[in-house]
């Protein structure tokens, strides 16, 4: 049963089941430090150069997993001890150069940096590089390569850097915890503190939800996820969790849509407001287009404000694939609504600490929202929903200009052209990750099949139109 | 006089839509917006007896078509 994409991943899943499953047996403070030899034992080393740094490592992979550095406001964490200093130079001419005769290298570069040897072999002047990376492209044998590390190449906002250690080193004030680094980085060095023991404690507390009640409210990108269950068999397994009942964040996504129709409609030019990273984005890059981000809660922030105004005490668990949504649910706006926030990795953990075979689960509903909530999941979805939203509020005849961002790269382009001056009916879909949602950091896996697995799941909606879905908001 | 609709999955599949629409309806039409309130809630742990609602701390099954039966009988008389 494959149920990550990297072994990685599937580490950083260890350290969390364990740590969950003391929490519920009420042993993790005895037993936290037993963890790191439980997952390696014995004298040989599995990953590293011995068990010794191996375990050393795990044991800053259980603190993040109870939580992480209290003082670093950031969620996304970095274990120094874990990075692999990678090489950083840059592009450089490997060995697999044949010192051929074209020499496309020296025409491509427009610096003049390619040099020749005795052997005709290429070399590169760093001190005339300008790491465009043109002689790359032309090499017929690939033999210049780019030596950057993933996590620098993974992170389009650039706030990875390499300190005086060679390790890697995160710029709180330009990272949008997007999470990007922590899925690319292949030794794990860079990871998202999670807040399980939190959700382990609400439920341990709700005493069966007699105290009060637990709701679970799961992003829509958890119909890509599990894919060796059937999602009613996911449902009930939360629900055994000890969660009351779960909510889709799909039906926030569904107000979120009809009302920024209306907001576009007023003030001609929006950012959409779903994605925290992409908003934290704007706020720490563009401050000057801060004014276009739009009013509205995200759909994780909309449906739990129903909920807790509609079931006074509810606690709040949203379970979705971010990382960025950890940070969210800080803030002194979304607080009062959000209790905590944890990923699909997260919840796959929860399942194996209480040793649930999902598979032999019964199959319960999950039924909110509609087709055009669930589809926000991906790219292009809200866009979808925004101009479905305007016409069941008989605003067809505004000129919508839907730009839908795949990726903080393409959230960077848009956002300049907004600066530049953007044309009237200018709707700019935000997502940092890319595929949307279903790309998030948090997922289990990312796969091709992930857009047509959320498409489906949103056509199998009972609802079909925005104003259906939602006229539950009505009641009070 | 306050009447609680479980919007929760199951419910929202058997018609708990139609219910809410229903009463609102009925409500309208009888002039009671001021003493009947409607709210919603999501989930009341009676999934099979669904679409549930609640009046007065009793849990009554509903079915759309049921709902005018259930507020002539149960709303109409104490409002």
């Amino acid at each position: 049963m494959r149920k990550f994409d990297t072994k990685v991943q599937y580490l950083k899943y260890q350290v969390l089941r364990e740590v969950a499953r003391m929490a519920w047996n009420d042993t993790l403070l005895d037993a936290a430090v037993d963890i790191p030899k439980m997952i390696v034992p014995g004298k040989r080393p599995t990953m590293r150069c011995c068990v010794y740094k191996e375990r050393a490592i795990l044991a800053e992979r259980v603190k993040i997993a109870m939580g992480g550095d209290k003082s670093n406001p950031n969620v996304i964490e970095v274990i120094d001890i874990a990075c692999d200093e990678c090489p950083m130079g840059g592009y450089e001419v490997s060995n697999s150069c044949r010192g051929c005769l074209a020499h496309r290298c020296e025409d491509a570069c427009r610096k003049g940096a390619i040099t020749f040897d005795h052997n005709h072999a290429a070399h590169i002047d760093k001190s005339k590089c300008v790491e465009c990376g043109a002689c790359a492209k032309v090499c017929p044998y690939s033999a210049i390569v780019n030596h950057k590390r993933p996590c620098e190449n993974s992170c389009k906002v650039k706030a990875i850097s390499m300190n005086e250690d060679a390790c890697a080193s995160v710029d709180n004030g330009k990272c949008v915890s997007c999470g990007a680094c922590v899925y690319q980085c292949p030794f794990g060095a860079i990871t998202d503190k999670s807040f399980i023991l939190s959700v382990i404690d609400l439920i341990k507390k709700s005493d069966g939800n007699k105290n009060y009640k637990v709701y679970a409210v799961v992003a829509p990108s958890i119909s890509s996820q599990f894919e060796y269950a059937k999602l009613g068999q996911v449902i009930s397994a939360i629900k055994e969790l000890g969660f009351f009942t779960v909510v889709e964040a799909a039906l926030g996504a569904d107000m979120v849509a009809y009302s920024e129709a209306a907001e576009l409609v007023e003030k001609k030019t929006l950012t959409s407001s779903c994605c925290p990273a992409f908003v934290d984005y704007i706020k720490k890059q563009f401050p000057d287009l801060e004014k276009y981000v739009s009013h509205n809660l995200s759909p994780m922030a909309t449906i739990a404000k129903y909920i807790k105004e509609t079931t006074p005490g509810a606690k709040i668990v949203f379970i979705g694939p971010c990382t960025a949504k950890k940070m969210e649910f800080q803030k002194p706006e979304i607080r009062p609504y959000i209790d905590c926030v944890i990923t699909f990795e997260e919840l796959q953990a929860l399942f194996d600490s209480r040793d649930m075979d999902i598979k032999t689960l019964p199959e319960d509903v999950l039924d909110n929202a509609s087709y055009y909530g669930r589809i926000f999941a991906r790219s292009g979805g809200l866009s979808d929903a925004v101009a479905q939203a305007l016409k069941e509020q008989g605003l067809e005849d505004f000129d919508l200009q839907a730009v839908s961002c795949d990726g903080i790269e393409e959230c960077r382009k848009a956002l300049l052209r907004l600066k530049a001056g953007a044309a009237e009916g200018s709707f700019i879909e935000g997502m940092a990750c890319l595929g949307g949602c279903i790309g998030g950091a948090g997922c289990l896996t990312h796969g091709e099949k992930n857009k047509a697995e959320v498409d489906k799941y949103g056509w199998e909606a009972y609802e079909k139109t925005i104003s259906d879905a939602i006229s539950v908001f009505k009641l009070k | 006089m306050k009447i609680t609709i479980c919007i929760g999955s199951s419910c929202h599949l058997k018609g708990s839509r139609q219910v809410v629409e229903k009463l609102q309806e009925l409500i309208a039409q009888h002039d009671l917006q001021e003493k009947v309130e409607l709210s919603g809630t999501f989930c009341m742990e009676n999934c099979q007896k669904g679409v549930c609602a609640m009046l007065d701390g009793r849990v009554f099954s509903l079915t759309p078509e049921q709902t005018e039966l259930f507020f002539k009988e149960e709303i109409l008389p104490k409002a």
